[in-house]
């Protein structure tokens, strides 16, 4: 084996430039529903308030999607790049919905998109708004497309093997996959929690500084008294009938999707079980067959080894009904599971040259436990965390406004960062789950038999570890640096409230010059 | 078994195609923007003549690759694997391209919106001059052995017509660049995109000329000889409807020549995607590196209806910003401040 084995830095850079774009992708997906909302109200109502609120959640929404479209673009080539063993071995069946995602969802999105920020005072405003909406709607198929691509990697169907290669004989089975539709309302549900949770901590902070430049206070009941600053711009009354709308959206939104990520992973879970039986036994960290879920498990996870692993909290009967949906069935351990893919896939790699310098070596079908066990339940602890606190939220701010307290505040700021780090989490756990296969077997036939791809045969042969190794840093640094100026703009016109989106708002200060021109948006560069 | 690979093959062309013609003028407006614009606001203008549109533009270049590896797998993987290095790059140039548009504007020092131009304008560079690179080598081979893979380390591909493609797609976007911007500003920067039509034209195309001529003598046929005879026609009625202030025509004129250049092009190559240069057994072509006819069958309705309703609705956009961008129509860039008490 080389110094540095290149399909690990193959797999690190996949894993890195993946996660990162899904920081992108789930803000993209949940705030513009809601932008586009917010625009439907203003029409329907003429209400100022609305009129702003989809400025300024407008802005930060594009300040976001331009960093999803620059690094989606890397996602695109990806597969050709450092993976072309994987590329010609999936191609007659994955390129498929890449394809369909890009001509039919991304050109609707950016096209529409584009239409809608130079749009603003020259299109009909209902032409205007049918724009977001069209763009919106171009973003949720887009996801749908590459879900059914992935999920194809985890549960292969509508193909036949031909030549040693998966060959689509039913596109239908590929695009209605049932672990496409379970992964794709989950991961929608996922993304319109980083959407809630990014309006409340916005917004609470917007109400928090109202209230700490005195404009807002409170009566002897708590209820608020809303106040003016004509010192401030955008600082006027409607402003804070911006923000509370704004906290109280985020808030139900967050509650209502962490509802329907757990039903949705509920039924990933009866799938997963189904489909991928070891990577279920992994997140549980289970060794022997059994039926209860543990909470907190210590012990050394990695040992692969069951008596090590100790589990501190259970719940009897919860695993079975999470897998089966009763109390009593059995859920196969590690221990049983393994002879069973042994005898299925082979104990050691093929003695091909496609393996390079693992051919032979001998198969670890275990996934890294720390990861799937630790990812399964950062992945819940963190979307539970951000529910409840959603729901907190509620109830705290039903008289009008934010406590003046600087550490809830700050709470609520952190408290954005939890969806992000639930959907990362269970990104890393499915797809690392899946090792050592990068096109998961199923053994129950309920994938095609017969179609599977290890990871260590996937990647281009041709491709060296320096030119791998030169592509991971790059990437990596360039992402890194890109994160700071976004963070850096979203912080900036965060602070500047709604007057950073709405220049007018500036103006009313000295009447006698012009009001700027609120054509910014639509001269946006 | 000939068909649908055909017409897939010819499919791509036309997303290349397109995408040359229309992201050419977006790339070639970043890297205006570096020397022609004599101020922030001719800046801006410039820009704003590509505002709505550049992203769907770039899109023709995803569609690209996506039905690449929809329909060639193989070609996909090997294209694109052999060619490590220099699409890395042009990764990088698309995403400092494409966060410099956005983001320029939205800083308040000069010192951010001078670095993002450069960004912006570098990034262009980079991604035309390593599309073009990539394009011609698709076109006269790669070192590739049986399986595909390229063989001698990370810098075999690297030859002549590499840089002789990098620089044809260069000079056109360039070109292709100025004659959008005199259609679609008024006022200095239409003069001035005027004078440099009129004066680059004939040195920036000649790259481009060069390649196809490269291609012809290889393997030309009767019809794609023709192309090229009205490739060469078009640039010359492009120079000449410039000089005579017909920007319209100039335009069109350089999109016929970018048209019938390309599909010499790729006339002449087919049916092979990619040659290698090691054995031509083991050039990939439209039959051993296709997907199979159920595939291909179901991507040509995906696209029966995809392509129309894009250029339908694409072609509206142009029409909604028709209007010469001027710089009276660019308002003041405004402050953002803190919304807080000054204390
Ligand atoms: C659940 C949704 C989802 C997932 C799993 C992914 N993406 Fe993505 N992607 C989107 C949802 C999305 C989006 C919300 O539609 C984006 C974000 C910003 C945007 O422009 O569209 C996007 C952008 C985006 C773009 C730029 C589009 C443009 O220019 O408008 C490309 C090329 C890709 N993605 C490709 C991929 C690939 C190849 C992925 C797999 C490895 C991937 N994405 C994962
Ligand atoms: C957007 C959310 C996603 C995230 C966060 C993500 C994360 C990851 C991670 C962490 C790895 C590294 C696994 C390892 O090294 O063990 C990986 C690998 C991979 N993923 Fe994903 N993934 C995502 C979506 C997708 C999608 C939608 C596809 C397919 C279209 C996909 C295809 C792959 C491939 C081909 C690999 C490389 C082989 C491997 O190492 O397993 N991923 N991904
Ligand atoms: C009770 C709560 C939850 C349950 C039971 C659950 C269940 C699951 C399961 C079983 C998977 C793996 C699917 C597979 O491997 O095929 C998964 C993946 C994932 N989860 Fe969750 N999850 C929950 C909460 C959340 C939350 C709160 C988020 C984010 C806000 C989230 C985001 C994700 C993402 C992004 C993936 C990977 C993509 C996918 O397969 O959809 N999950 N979840």
């Amino acid at each position: 084996m080389d110094a540095i084995d290149p399909l690990l830095i193959a797999r690190w850079q996949f894993g890195i430039t993946t996660v990162y774009h899904f920081w992108m992708v789930p803000l993209t997906l949940g705030l513009g529903p809601v932008v586009a909302f917010m625009q439907s109200r203003w029409h329907k109502t003429g209400d100022e308030r609305w009129y702003r609120m989809t400025k300024f959640w407008g802005k930060l929404y594009l300040i976001n999607f331009i960093m999803g479209v620059a690094t989606g673009i890397v996602q695109e080539f990806q597969f050709g790049l450092a993976w072309s063993e994987y590329s010609r071995f999936v191609g007659d069946v994955f390129g498929a919905p890449l394809a369909m995602e890009a001509l039919l969802a991304f050109f609707v999105e950016s096209t529409f998109l584009g239409l809608w920020i130079f749009g603003w005072n020259r299109l009909p405003k209902r032409l205007h708004l049918a724009c977001l909406w069209i763009a919106v709607i171009g973003s949720v198929i887009s996801a749908y497309f590459i879900i059914v691509a992935n999920s194809w990697m985890q549960h292969p169907v509508g193909v036949e093997l031909i030549d040693g290669r998966p060959v689509m004989t039913d596109v239908l089975a590929v695009l209605g996959n049932n672990t496409a539709i379970a992964a794709y309302i989950h991961t929608i549900f996922g993304a319109l929690a980083v959407g809630g949770g990014f309006l409340l901590g916005i917004a609470w902070y917007q109400l928090w500084q109202r209230r700490r430049d005195g404009i807002d206070t409170v009566d002897s009941t708590g209820r608020v008294v809303v106040g003016e600053a004509t010192d401030i711009p955008g600082r006027d009354r409607a402003d804070h009938r911006v923000w509370i709308s704004s906290l109280r959206i985020g808030a139900v939104v967050a509650v209502v999707a962490f509802a329907g990520v757990a039903a949705s992973g509920d039924l990933q879970a009866k799938l997963m079980f189904d489909q991928q039986p070891l990577k279920m036994a992994a997140a549980e960290g289970a060794c022997h067959d059994g039926t209860a879920f543990s909470v907190l498990s210590v012990g050394n996870l990695g040992s692969k080894d069951c008596d090590d692993v100790v589990a501190v909290i259970e719940v009897p009967g919860i695993l079975s009904f999470l897998a089966n949906g009763d109390f009593e069935t059995e859920i196969r351990g590690i221990n049983s599971l393994i002879p069973e893919y042994q005898e299925k896939y082979g104990t050691h790699l093929p003695d091909d040259p496609m393996y390079g310098a693992r051919a032979g070596q001998e198969i670890e079908y275990l996934p890294i436990m720390e990861v799937t066990y630790w990812g399964f339940r950062l992945m819940m602890g963190f979307g539970a965390l951000a529910a409840v606190a959603a729901a907190v939220a509620l109830w705290i701010t039903r008289r009008g406004t934010v406590p003046a307290s600087r550490p809830l505040m700050q709470l609520a700021i952190v408290g954005i960062l939890a969806p992000f780090a639930a959907n990362s989490a269970g990104w890393i756990f499915t797809e690392m789950g899946r090792q050592p296969f990068v096109v998961a077997p199923n053994p129950n036939p309920s994938g095609t038999d017969g179609v599977f791809m290890f990871t260590a045969a996937a990647v281009s042969p041709g491709v060296n570890f320096t030119e791998l190794l030169f592509s991971l840093a790059a990437f990596t640094l360039v992402y890194a640096v890109l994160m700071v100026f976004e963070v850096r703009l979203l912080v900036r016109y965060v602070r500047g409230g709604v007057a950073s989106s709405v220049p007018k708002l500036h103006a009313r200060r000295d009447d006698d010059s012009p009001p700027p021109s609120d054509d910014v948006l639509a001269f946006a560069y | 078994m000939e068909f649908l690979p055909t017409l897939w093959f010819v499919l791509i062309a036309v997303l290349w195609i397109g995408y040359l013609f229309l992201e050419g003028f977006d790339l070639g407006v970043g890297m205006h923007l570096l020397f022609s614009a004599r101020s922030e606001r001719e800046r801006r203008v410039m820009l704003n003549t590509i505002g709505p549109v550049w992203d769907g533009n770039e899109v023709w270049l995803l569609t690209a690759g996506g039905a690449t590896f929809a329909a060639f797998p193989f070609w996909y993987a090997s294209l694109f694997s052999a060619l490590y290095i220099p699409l890395v790059i042009v990764l990088l140039g698309l995403i400092f391209r494409a966060v410099a548009i956005e983001y320029r504007g939205k800083g308040s020092t000069d010192a951010w919106i001078r670095s993002w131009d450069f960004a912006l304008g570098l990034g262009s560079l980079v991604s035309a001059f390593g599309v073009g690179a990539a394009l011609a080598l698709t076109t006269t081979g790669l070192p590739l052995n049986e399986n595909g893979d390229r063989v001698g380390g990370a810098w075999a591909w690297f030859n002549g017509y590499a840089v002789l493609g990098g620089l044809a797609v260069v000079g056109f976007c360039l070109v292709h660049a100025a004659a959008f911007l005199a259609l679609k500003t008024e006022g200095p920067v239409r003069e001035r995109s005027r004078r440099f039509v009129s004066l680059a034209l004939p040195v920036a195309l000649l790259p481009l000329a060069a390649w196809v001529l490269v291609i012809q003598f290889r393997s030309g046929t009767l019809v794609t000889w023709a192309l090229v005879l009205v490739a060469v026609t078009a640039a010359v009625v492009a120079w000449f409807a410039n000089r005579a202030g017909r920007e319209g025509w100039s335009f069109i004129g350089l999109g016929v020549f970018l048209v019938t250049g390309a599909a010499a092009l790729f006339g002449a190559v087919y049916p092979i995607v990619l040659p290698s240069t090691l054995d031509p057994a083991h050039s990939l072509t439209i039959w051993n590196a296709s997907s199979s006819d159920y595939t291909l069958g179901v991507m040509s309705i995906v696209a029966a209806v995809g392509v129309p309703l894009v250029l339908v609705y694409q072609g509206w956009t142009y029409w909604v910003f028709r209007k010469r961008v001027t710089a009276a129509s660019i308002p003041e860039a405004h402050a953002v401040m803190p919304a807080v008490r000054s204390r």
